[in-house]
């Protein structure tokens, strides 16, 4: 079985279909890069691969437990460390080391510094380092290279290859050619709902 | 979970996190009752309880409004969402690290509010069980009028709406339990009462909120 299993998925946005018949596999070790125009649909489609938000129609077929998800917050708390960030994180993912993680982000000299006082590039740097600390096969990563350097994207694309090495996969999202042999691409605009088309979803926005 | 259940305690000790702010409404409260309704000890001693329960309800309400929307502006209720932990238990950490922050304190610090409004000495013991078993139903109550709020944007008015009807059982019967021990009637049947709405509240809310949650989150 692979990792995961998307067959004739439809998906909405606020009540708008954005994506229509995509169906894809991944297989253990494969990373798939998702490309498109802004709007198109790629933030919706790996919340609704996450389970944030339930799918128009079209079924997701993956282990349970097996997905790890980075979205464009980081989720780090300002006012704690760097490694009560992280521990935070493990603990909720049942996972007790976080020395992998610092070290494939290059986070030992920031390691008691508080959220706050880190850049934006090394917020970033911590929130991906999180993935590491989930234990999590297959990661959903939503446009995870914004505001890093060309350092700090080497050192991401390095985490993310070992990660794949050790039989995990990940769907990513990014604008940014990824420097990585074994990604595939994968372009959702042959995807795209048509608009005009509203969401059989009987949520009344309006009433809030 | 009680990973959860001890950031939320450490972030409310860190600057900005809004501990104490809860106890120092609840005595600048009880200061300007008796500015406002002059100074006679009986007119207190007859009206503490009922101040000292609202007092307890606003004071407990002050913080509820951070209670999911700062997670969900970092980003990290998403993530915790997507986490093993399920939400059911997110809620429930977040009503005890509420009730530890703001109604333990409350529950610890009320004889000295007791004694400002000038509240029989019989009444103490009964004022602080009747704290300590009624404010988790505020945690509890309060932490799913937070789920129901969390995607609004300033949505704390709203939330303060929702919430303060749903508080009038616990606010009528701790109030009585105050009232009924002070003048040294037997206050037991209304503390007993008291304690079952937060039974009630601790163990059905928590899916409330878990299901509120996943709404908003859509």
């Amino acid at each position: 079985m692979g990792l995961l299993t998307v067959s004739d998925l439809h998906c909405a946005r606020g009540g708008i279909a954005v994506l229509q018949g995509l169906s894809l596999t991944l297989e253990p070790g494969q990373a798939l890069v998702l490309r498109g125009p802004n709007g198109c649909g790629k933030t919706t489609l790996l919340r609704t691969l996450a389970g944030l938000q339930p799918p128009l129609s079209g079924t997701i077929t993956c282990p349970t437990d097996s997905m790890a998800y980075a979205a464009h917050a980081d989720g780090l708390k300002a006012t704690l460390s760097v490694v009560e960030n992280l521990t935070f994180w493990a603990s909720i993912f049942g996972q007790t080391d976080i020395e992998p993680a610092l070290v494939a982000m290059d986070l030992h000299s920031l390691a008691n510094r508080a959220a706050q006082n880190l850049s934006a590039g090394q917020k970033r740097r911590l929130g991906l380092a999180r993935l590491m600390v989930t234990g999590r096969p297959l990661w959903l990563l939503d446009e995870p290279t914004v505001s890093l350097d060309t350092h700090a994207c080497d050192l991401f694309v390095a985490m993310l290859a070992r990660h794949l090495e050790m039989g995990g996969g990940a769907l990513l999202a990014t604008h940014i050619p990824i420097d990585l042999a074994t990604a595939q691409l994968l372009d959702l605009t042959p995807y795209r709902a048509d608009p005009n088309t509203q969401a059989p979803d009987g949520f009344d926005e309006a009433f809030l | 979970m009680t990973a959860l259940f001890w950031r939320d305690l450490r972030l409310a000790l860190r600057a900005g996190g809004g501990f104490g702010l809860g106890l120092a409404f609840f005595f600048i409260v009880a200061v300007l009752v008796p500015l406002g309704v002059g100074p006679e000890p009986t007119t207190l001693a007859r009206i503490a309880p009922g101040i000292c329960w609202v007092a307890a309800l606003l004071a407990s309400l002050l913080s509820l409004d951070r209670l999911f929307a700062l997670d969900q502006e970092d980003g990290s209720l998403d993530l915790l969402a997507t986490a093993p932990l399920p939400l059911e238990s997110v809620a429930t950490a977040k009503t005890a690290a509420h009730w530890v922050t703001t109604g333990l304190p409350l529950t610890l610090a009320s004889p000295v509010v007791a004694m400002l409004l000038n509240l029989p000495a019989a009444g103490y013991p009964w004022l602080v069980a009747a704290l300590f078993l009624g404010t988790p139903a505020l945690s509890a109550i309060g932490t799913f009028g937070a789920a129901l709020t969390v995607g609004l944007k300033r949505g704390g008015l709203l939330l303060s709406l929702l919430v303060l009807p749903l508080y009038i059982p616990t606010l009528i019967f701790g109030a009585e339990v105050v009232r009924r021990g002070a003048v040294g009637m037997t206050a037991t049947p209304p503390l007993i009462l008291l304690a079952g709405i937060t039974a009630g509240a601790i163990g059905l809310l928590p899916f409330a909120s878990a299901a509120a949650l996943r709404m908003n989150l859509r």
